[in-house]
């Protein structure tokens, strides 16, 4: 990525609720089984946690309800304390900031959004986007203009003085993304944004999401308990089972290797085609075979290109992004992910 | 066999009852004593019969199948006076007990956690006042009232000479405890004066400058000049007067506000108001009387907002608070009159205070509620958007709870006007003073239209604030000047023309009252003769049905009822209402209306508190029936829902006083007007509770009904009922509440309760003992069945799996 130095960086983060829970964490030496924690009263949330993202990367975290994943963003967004371990913004040890120093970092550098929108339902749309910035002391005037933008970029023109309950699910949620845009945060925090909304809407909104994403360029956190919606969004996915990460990479990395059991089952009845680029599938460059004339790109989702692919009789040259020939693409294997057993990492091996 | 097995609770039931009566009917010799009132007292002071009988002898009257006295009625008990007595081996033992509860937390945090007692003393110290409290009065009080009880009679003071110590103890505070000097103009020297009168008295002249300040506004006067100058001054300046707003400014500018804030429905709201009360000749009194709740209502509403808030973001406060709170809704008004007066003097700056006392409760109890109410990730969108905790509160938290605290508004409105008759005991002028005056003259037609006056200004006053709450929000519109401030410029034209009309006046009505101006006090018309007209009409004509109702309610129904009440030995009654506890809570709530019980048990009123709850016990049983019935008839249907809501809306902003006064000309001064006041005003929470109750019934519910085929009773009894019980009993708590209320104010045209004796300690100086605790007393009878409905129905609750 653009940048060496990671936007945000936890280190073995440990989020355990109830009474006795640093007792017991002290005496566990790090090694936290939630069950025995469990019996002591205590409830898992985070269970050894640690990741970086970097510069402009959208981390999707992924898991089932009680999975700890919405702790572990809270965590980040310090909005529970952590039981352990270290949480870095920029550089700069989250934990040891002191409130005051905390109210800045999220007036300058963070914005969130929620499941259920949390839009202020005394305040206009207009009035909720302004809000944060009138938190931070800006003057109406600068607070209005930059809020308007915001209305605008998400598509909310001509509604701007709208209460909250006037509005659909959807237009709630552009509202609450608009509000935690309009700070120009670095770190954008999603928790669930999609959830409360129907089928339709949500795939509307998550083309929206990708839209901004492609002009705004945020580092991002994003919780979900949909795979498909985290696969579809993510640079990089972590999914979480009990408070453990249990495997943290690219989508097309946890498709074709699965790193347990756990994970294999979500990525079972997932179309490959729809999620493998073809990088992931070609085979090594081939000097003496004879190449057709379609060349597509390493970083094209195979869907998108198969039928062009299959209708040509010979194998089809794959470009990187200086145009540089790095591998190859049978009909064969295309069929093979369209049709075959479904079991390509076997191949990829 | 399987049944009471599997009904554990009924067998229990059973046995508390069986045990109950037989406790009753162990009275043996005593019986034809304890049934009429104060009998068994009278009959130790004339030496008939002895107070406390010995061990041995208490044990063959037991097994002779009676009760000893001292078990049918408590006498009077010692307790140690810590004050009086030097006795160090109680204060040892109450010390022995502080010890062994921080121990026994200190141990119970340490399993938990690893801690030094540093941290723990940091952490826990909020406990430590509870367990001195408790220890202190289990070692000076408990602990040498069972002694006494048991074995006979340290050197110290008795429960019945409490009163006394308290008036005492006020006494001391007020005017001896801690001396300050302080500069007296008049004699030009300095003077010893306590401390806390300093203070009282300086709240009480800061409230009294802001009360005539408005009233001046309004009507007119030269106190507030005579504050900023002197009485020399304004003899040299005839001309120094405030002037009064014509009546006409007044009303018009009501009648903008109310345009401006709402629409037409609340300016014609306002206009009929102002018109009404100045056409009857009520102007004057109205505006005292508005004066007062203009200053007494937003002080409340910033007194509660304030530990409304305090106590959401500390569990200590909220913990503290609660106690406090819970007295100050049962206890009844008029027992907080006498120490106002005594710490406030007498005044409308009295009433003010007795009024916010009075009000804040409610108002810190809904903005508790509402802001506990408030989605969590609200919160953390306001952190999350780098809200200080000051933006929090007032930019997120408290807008967002804004519907709950809009509700304490109301109440606290309400409240202020209920308490406007009540508040001129102790010298606040207004309607509230006209209202009584004229009750005691039992000239019932004036009473009643300054009754409709207090209603209309109630009503009037929190349409306007609910309107104005709602009002705040399009701040944003860039206006020009003219459209910004139109209607403050009109509120100037309204002056200025309302003046020029008042002024044309004088020379139109020529030397005799200027109605332009203002209506003097009783010129403006009155339908009192008509009124009394009709009332006497009225009587004549059914007074044999009257008075035979009456006569058959009291012979046949009140007495006996009295009776029984009376006719209870004190053991009977802790045996079924700490038994009944013990069912609905365990040993804990047992415990505690224990507590309560003996709390007045062990002063000398217990068969005037007997009487007071037979009286609430049967305001409670029919208002219960009329409303349970009433409720659930009403819940049919949409349109009668909100009719009767509306209804128990309105008749809510009588205040209670008024309920008197048609109860007085139908009933005279009888236990009956008392009660039917009593039933009328209690059936109100009972209506709307069951009504509110029934309509929350889930839809889909209702329709899993239908699709099963129920009929309409059947609808009612299984589904309906069932699910809206414990709303419907929340209802009955607040029925039994209001009902206290309405007995102890009902005192005030004759009953002989415990309201007689805080009437009367209402005209004693020294009365500031007995009032403080009869209203307790109240308060504890209140208390007892709060806590035991409230227990219940969050159980239940929990049970239905309702929030």
């Amino acid at each position: 990525m653009s940048s060496q130095e990671p936007v945000v960086k936890c280190e073995s983060v440990y989020k355990i609720f109830g009474e006795n829970a640093e007792k017991l964490l002290k005496s566990s030496n790090g090694k936290v089984d939630a069950q025995e924690f469990q019996d002591a009263g205590c409830v898992v949330g985070v269970n050894n946690a640690s990741f970086e993202v970097y510069h402009g990367e959208m981390l999707v975290i992924m898991g089932l309800s009680g999975s700890g994943k919405s702790t572990l963003l809270r965590c980040i967004s310090r909005l529970t304390d952590t039981t352990a371990g270290k949480i870095f913004i920029d550089g700069e040890d989250l934990l040891s900031l002191n409130s005051k120093e905390l109210i800045e970092l999220r007036r300058s550098k963070m914005g969130m959004v929620f499941q259920s929108f949390a839009l202020l339902p005394h305040k206009t749309v207009l009035e909720n986007i302004a809000f944060p910035l009138q938190v931070k002391g800006s003057s109406t005037q600068d607070s209005m203009t930059r809020a308007m933008e915001m209305v605008e970029l998400v598509g909310l023109g001509g509604r701007e003085n709208y209460f909250p309950r006037e509005l659909s699910g959807g237009q709630q949620q552009r509202v609450g993304i608009a509000r935690s845009l309009a700070v120009e945060p670095d770190i954008w925090f999603l928790d669930e944004p999609f959830s409360a909304l129907d089928p339709l809407i949500r795939k509307e909104m998550q083309d929206e999401f990708l839209r901004l994403q492609g002009v705004l360029k945020k580092t991002i956190l994003f919780v979900t308990h949909d795979f498909d919606e985290a696969l579809r969004l993510a640079d990089r996915i972590a999914i979480m089972k009990d408070g453990i990460i249990e495997q943290l990479d690219t989508p097309a990395n946890i498709v074709l290797n699965p790193a347990t059991e756990y994970v294999r089952k979500f990525t079972e009845e997932v179309p490959r085609e729809k999620v493998l680029k073809i990088e992931s599938v070609m085979d090594p460059v081939d000097d003496n075979a004879e190449l057709s004339d379609l060349q597509v790109s390493k970083d094209a989702i195979i869907e998108t290109v198969a039928e062009e692919v299959l209708s040509q009789q010979k194998p089809v040259a794959v470009l990187d992004d200086d145009g540089k020939t790095i591998g190859l693409l049978n009909c064969s294997t295309i069929l093979h992910i369209l049709f075959g057993d479904r079991s390509v990492d076997s191949k990829k091996d | 066999m399987e049944f009471l097995t599997k009904n554990k609770k009924l067998v229990q039931l059973a046995i508390v009852f069986i045990g109950f009566f037989i406790l009753v009917l162990m009275t043996g010799q005593y019986s034809d004593i304890i049934d009429v009132r104060d009998g068994f007292t009278n009959a130790v002071e004339d030496g008939k019969i002895v107070a406390v009988t010995g061990f041995s002898e208490s044990m063959s009257m037991i097994f002779s199948g009676q009760l000893p006295p001292q078990f049918v009625r408590i006498p009077q008990l010692n307790f140690l006076n810590p004050v009086v007595s030097t006795s160090g081996l109680y204060l040892f033992i109450s010390l022995l007990l502080v010890f062994g509860f921080v121990i026994r937390n200190y141990y119970s945090v340490s399993q938990t956690k690893v801690i030094n007692p540093a941290s723990w003393l940091k952490e826990n110290w909020p406990n430590l006042f509870t367990y001195a409290i408790t220890s202190f009065f289990a070692g000076l009080f408990i602990i040498p009232t069972l002694i006494t009880w048991i074995f006979g009679n340290p050197s110290s003071s008795s429960f019945w000479n409490l009163p006394t110590i308290v008036t005492d103890f006020a006494n001391f505070l007020m005017y001896d405890w801690f001396p300050i000097q302080v500069y007296d103009p008049d004699i030009e020297e300095f003077e010893d004066k306590a401390l806390i009168f300093q203070i009282t008295r300086g709240i009480s002249a800061a409230l009294l400058f802001s009360i005539e300040l408005i009233r001046e506004i309004l009507l007119g006067g030269i106190k507030t000049i005579v504050t900023f100058t002197s009485w020399d001054w304004i003899d040299e300046n005839p001309w120094a007067v405030w002037p009064a707003l014509p009546w006409t400014v007044v009303c018009l500018t009501a009648t903008m506000i109310g345009y401006a804030l709402q629409g037409r429905g609340l300016a014609i709201l306002a206009a009929f108001s102002t018109i009404y009360i100045s056409v009857f000749g009520q102007w004057q009194p109205s505006m005292e009387t508005l004066s007062f709740v203009l200053i007494a209502a937003p002080v409340s509403f910033a007194l509660g907002l304030f530990f409304g808030v305090w106590s959401f973001k500390s569990r200590t406060v909220e913990s503290t608070l609660t106690p406090f709170l819970n007295i100050a809704q049962t206890m009844p008004h008029f027992s907080y009159l006498v120490p106002v007066m005594v710490f406030f003097g007498i005044g409308d700056q009295a009433g003010a205070i007795a009024t916010i006392i009075f009000a804040t409760p409610p108002m810190i109890r809904l903005t508790l509620l509402g802001l506990k109410k408030v989605s969590p990730e609200v919160l953390d969108a306001g952190m999350m958007s780098g809200c200080t905790s000051f933006q929090l509160m007032f930019k997120v938290l408290i807008p967002t709870a804004r519907r709950d605290i809009l509700i304490g508004v109301n109440q606290v409105i309400m409240q202020c006007l209920a308490m406007a008759v009540i508040a001129s005991f102790i010298g606040a002028k207004g309607l509230g003073f006209n209202l009584l005056l004229a009750l005691n003259q039992l000239r019932v037609g004036l009473a009643m239209e300054l009754g409709i006056c207090i209603v209309l200004i109630a009503v009037l006053l929190d349409k306007l604030s609910l309107a104005w709450a709602n009002k705040q929000t399009d701040y944003f519109a860039d206006l020009p000047f003219i459209q910004r401030h139109k209607w403050s410029l009109l509120f100037l034209v309204i002056l200025f023309s309302g003046s020029v009309i008042a002024y044309v006046g004088n020379f139109i009505f020529n030397g005799s009252i200027n109605y332009f101006y203002l209506i003097p006090h009783n010129k403006g018309t009155t339908l009192e003769p008509i009124l009394q007209g009709g009332i006497d009409w009225f009587l004549d004509t059914f007074f044999f049905a009257l008075q035979g109702f009456n006569e058959w309610l009291i012979v046949d129904v009140l007495f006996p009822m009295r009776e029984a009440y009376l006719s209870m030995p004190v053991v009977a009654t802790f045996f079924l209402v700490m038994g009944i506890g013990y069912i609905i809570g365990g040993v804990r709530s047992a415990l505690i209306v224990g507590s309560f019980l003996l709390f007045i048990a062990v002063l000398e009123w217990w068969e005037r508190a007997l009487i007071t709850a037979y009286m609430a016990s049967f305001g409670v049983i029919v208002s219960g029936i009329i409303g349970i019935t009433v409720g659930s008839l009403c819940a049919q249907s949409r349109a009668a829902t909100k009719v009767i809501l509306l209804i128990c809306d309105t008749f809510q902003t009588f205040p209670s006083f008024v309920y008197l006064i048609p109860v007085m000309i139908l009933f005279g001064i009888t236990d009956t007007s008392v009660l039917i006041a009593v039933i009328v005003y209690a059936t109100i929470p009972a209506t709307r509770y069951t009504v509110e109750g029934l309509i929350s019934v889930p839809d889909s519910l209702q329709d899993a009904g239908s699709m099963s085929g129920v009929t309409k009773m059947q609808r009612w009894l299984k589904i309906e009922l069932p699910l809206a019980f414990p709303h419907i009993i929340l209802g009955i708590n607040q029925t039994v509440i209001f009902a206290l209320f309405m007995v102890i104010i009902g005192a005030f045209i004759g009953t002989e309760d415990l309201g007689q004796y805080i009437i009367k300690a209402l005209s004693d100086k020294q009365g500031i003992g007995n009032g403080l605790l009869l209203g307790l007393c109240v308060a504890a009878i209140g208390l007892t069945v709060d806590h035991l409905i409230q227990t219940w129905a969050s159980q239940r609750r929990k049970m239905l799996g309702i929030d």
